[in-house]
């Protein structure tokens, strides 16, 4: 496989540290090398959140550099504009529609970008960029916090690893209460990538 | 076996494997998973300690007592710790001890950025350094056989990378069946530093780095990696993992004990290749000690002081100095102009209260300018701490005038109040910062006949660094039920008298308690108290705003909670954050009363 450097970002709370660390023992149960990497803001929710995973033959850096992410997988808007420099030119981004204004707009200081501007950035950065419902699908099973799964569903579609690797794995690492809703969740992910034509 | 585990992970899994007995820590980004992970292994007595003073002590006792210790922290921890780790670099231990001290280079969760490697030389004792999981695993048996060998502590210096990044670990060790028992053996004049018994051990502890210098020339972490002759790389920790990328070619020298330096090594390195490159993050350590030999090498001029390294810097330093062609594209840097999404108060966090009453009482919203500036004095001066309510010096609380280090803002408090300042002086402070390091504040305040106001905020945990337990919460790092220090008793025994308790959420209450010991000249004590919202678990009754009754005063927003939004014109609460019947402050604070259960009428 072609080294993959990938780039999860979003807001503390949308549990991106839990989706980095399934895509991270995904990729190493399939047998390649992975360094993975969290930069979490001082606090424990709110702030932004990015976390760096590489998947290769062997990794050295566990930091990808600006300009040479392959994937960005972003579970917010703002988020997914803020961190689309990091894309190479023939990257990919999948961007979950939501918005989640920080504090500085609740209060007036500043302004969240309109989805056209988003878009103008995503489209300047991204080599091809795949704007996802995954809330509103999230929602509809009754839990937002299945949101990760649904997002991994999305990435799964896009890496050379075989789904039945997710599958196992996923099976094996969440709670047996949670397993159905976040595998349906998964799956989901995966279906939404198809309708957008990737195969 | 192999497995994904963070640099944290790996050495509690190492020194589990070494027959760690004893492992204490306090709480700090990046080092606090390490006495996390140990905690769970059952053979292990693993403790949150009071500090990282108490940690290091705790740690030295038991090693001299024969038992192979761990202690762990953030490099800022080693400040507070660092008179201890000299006393036991001088009297030497008897069984293992190791200290981890993780650096935060970048500075993501902490008040400074200083490089901990000087302390190996300050206290003369040996420096390992991993530069990935698999390595922080393995140093960790390498580091109490050096440390029962030499008789000495030994220093393991993590970063942010290398603590939290996970890799792949393929590990067969298991733990020692059998440990050496602890057996304290009488030597006062190796235990009790006396000047005349100081005077006996300073020459064994300069002996003790001769041999240590001797030894490090033939230790395997130190290695070679053949390349091209025309550049080498000198390099350690996660900055060798950088360059390793940057340089696929050149010939490296990775050195796994960066103090003291193998001598004899790095010369034989440098002359074998043309040029010699030091990478390293921060300060010039390696740099100045190999330039100190006579060796000319490149560094500093062209990587980065400041800040964190990755790939793209080491690459972008070595083509300015002329190493590496120019990169085929500019290193892409941020768009500017997109709204900042700092770290937050959480929705439901029992700090909102307390800081919109002091922002409203020292009306600091009209006393500062944008950047928190005033060139006028306000009517309240407010000390802070080292917590996540360092996050209120923010708008729109704005309720914060200095943090420093763990404990500081209460003699700050006091030295302004001293010094004759025209304002009352309030210090606020964590339940854990104040356990920490703010008991002898108070003490001081008691003593010297301060007449400030010292606020105690307390959420039962040790919350930025993850909610860990502390000697104020009851329970142990295991999870067990133990004596729990109660923080106004403890503010009473010290002889505070004018001490109150009030509910972080009831906010008539805290104004109430406020006002009344701004009024108090004498020295006065709050305790808010009120769960972590985090810890808490999720209950119901979540707010809406009720559109109708709305007249988009703002007044909420000024809470600064992240579940209270406002897009376009529209007010609204997102449910999902909404920490419900356990908060209620904006319902408190909201003038038209259009606030309230989202099951009572409110519209979302």
């Amino acid at each position: 496989m072609k080294k993959q450097d990938l780039i999860m970002v979003g807001v503390g709370g949308q549990g991106i540290v839990l989706a980095s660390d399934i895509l991270s023992d995904v990729a190493m149960a399939a047998g390649y090398d992975v360094k993975k990497t969290d930069t979490l803001g001082m606090a424990q929710r709110g702030g932004s959140v990015v976390s760096h995973v590489r998947i290769a033959d062997k990794v050295w850096s566990p930091l990808i550099q600006e300009g040479d992410v392959d994937m960005l997988v972003a579970f917010e808007k703002l988020e997914a504009a803020r961190w689309s420099y990091f894309l190479n030119p023939k990257g990919v981004a999948i961007v979950n529609n939501q918005t989640t204004p920080p504090l500085s707009v609740s209060l007036g200081i500043t302004r969240y970008p309109p989805d056209k501007d988003i878009e103008a950035i995503l489209q300047r950065t991204a080599g091809k960029y795949y704007l996802i419902d995954g809330i509103r699908q999230v929602k509809e099973l009754g839990d937002i916090r299945a949101l990760n799964l649904f997002m991994l569903g999305c990435v799964s579609s896009l890496l050379p690893i075989d789904v039945k690797v997710w599958q196992d794995y996923i099976t094996r690492r969440l709670p047996s209460k949670i397993l159905n809703l976040n595998m349906v969740a998964f799956e989901k992910g995966r279906e939404e990538m198809s309708r957008a034509g990737v195969r | 076996m192999k497995k994904l585990l963070s640099g944290n992970e790996a050495f509690a899994l190492g020194a589990y494997h070494a027959g760690v007995v004893v492992a204490t820590a306090y709480p700090g980004t990046p080092s606090t998973e390490i006495l996390e992970s140990i905690a769970e292994f059952d053979e292990v007595y693993a403790e949150w300690s009071t500090n990282e003073k108490v940690a290091m002590e705790v740690g030295m006792g038991a090693a001299q007592a024969g038992v192979r210790a761990l202690v762990s922290m953030k490099q800022v921890g080693l400040n507070v710790a660092s008179d201890p780790f000299m006393a036991a670099s001088i009297t030497g231990i008897n069984g293992g001890m190791v200290v981890i001290v993780a650096d935060d280079p970048g500075v993501f969760s902490t008040q400074n950025e200083q490089d901990t490697r000087h302390y190996a030389k300050l206290a003369k004792v040996p420096m390992l350094e991993p530069s990935d999981s698999q390595e922080a695993h393995d140093l960790m048996e390498v580091a109490f056989e050096i440390s029962e060998k030499y008789d000495t502590p030994v220093l393991v210096r993590s970063s942010t990378r290398i603590s939290h990044s996970k890799s792949v670990v393929d590990t067969e060790s298991s733990r020692p069946k059998k440990l050496k028992s602890a057996a304290f053996k009488h030597d006062v004049e190796k235990y009790v530093m006396l000047p005349v018994h100081v005077r006996l051990r300073r020459p064994v502890v300069e002996e003790r780095l001769v041999q240590l210098t001797a030894f490090c020339e033939t230790y395997p972490g130190n290695q070679i990696i053949k390349g091209e002759k025309k550049l080498g790389i000198i390099s350690s920790g996660v900055a060798y993992q950088h360059a390793r990328e940057a340089f696929p070619k050149a010939s490296f020298l990775k050195l796994g004990m960066t103090y003291p330096l193998p001598k004899k090594l790095i010369r034989d390195f440098a002359s074998r290749v043309d040029k010699v490159f030091v990478v390293e993050e921060l300060d010039p350590f390696l740099e100045d000690n190999i330039r100190a030999m006579g060796i000319n090498v490149m560094g500093k001029e062209f990587i980065p002081r400041i800040g964190e390294l990755n790939p793209g810097i080491v690459a972008e330093a070595a083509h300015r100095a002329g190493l590496l062609p120019e990169p085929s594209r500019p290193r892409a840097t941020m768009r500017p102009g997109l709204p900042g999404r700092p770290p937050v108060l959480c929705s439901g966090c029992p700090h909102a209260g307390i800081f919109f009453v002091l922002n409203t009482i020292g009306q600091r919203s009209k006393v500062l300018d944008a950047r928190g500036k005033s060139a006028e004095q306000g009517k309240l001066i407010i000390t802070g701490d080292i917590g996540c309510y360092t996050l209120a010096t923010y708008p729109p609380l704005r309720a914060m005038d200095t943090t420093a280090c763990m404990g500081a803002g209460i003699g700050q408090a006091i030295g302004m109040e001293k010094a004759g300042v025209d304002a009352k002086v309030v210090a606020v402070i964590g339940d854990s910062t104040f356990l920490h390091s703010g008991i002898t504040g108070v003490v001081d305040a008691v003593y010297d006949k301060s007449g400030i106001t010292i606020i105690i905020l307390d959420n039962g945990t040790t919350a930025m660094t993850g909610q860990q337990d502390h000697p104020g919460t009851g329970v142990s790092v295991k999870g067990e039920q133990t004596e729990k220090v109660v923080l106004e008793d403890v503010v009473k025994g010290c002889g505070v008298d004018d001490v109150k308790v009030v509910d972080a959420f009831d906010i008539k209450a805290i104004r109430a308690a406020v006002r009344t010991s701004l009024d108090n000249p004498q020295l006065s004590v709050i305790i808010v108290r009120g769960n972590c919202s985090v810890r808490a678990k999720r209950g119901a009754g979540q707010r809406a705003v009720d559109m109708e009754k709305c007249d988009d005063c703002e007044i909420c927003l000024r809470i600064g909670c992240p579940a209270i939004q406002k897009l376009g014109d529209k007010v609204y609460i997102d449910v999902t954050l909404c920490a419900g019947d356990a908060c209620t402050i904006c319902q408190q604070l909201c003038p038209k009363k259009a606030i309230g259960p989202v099951s009572a009428g409110g519209s979302k």
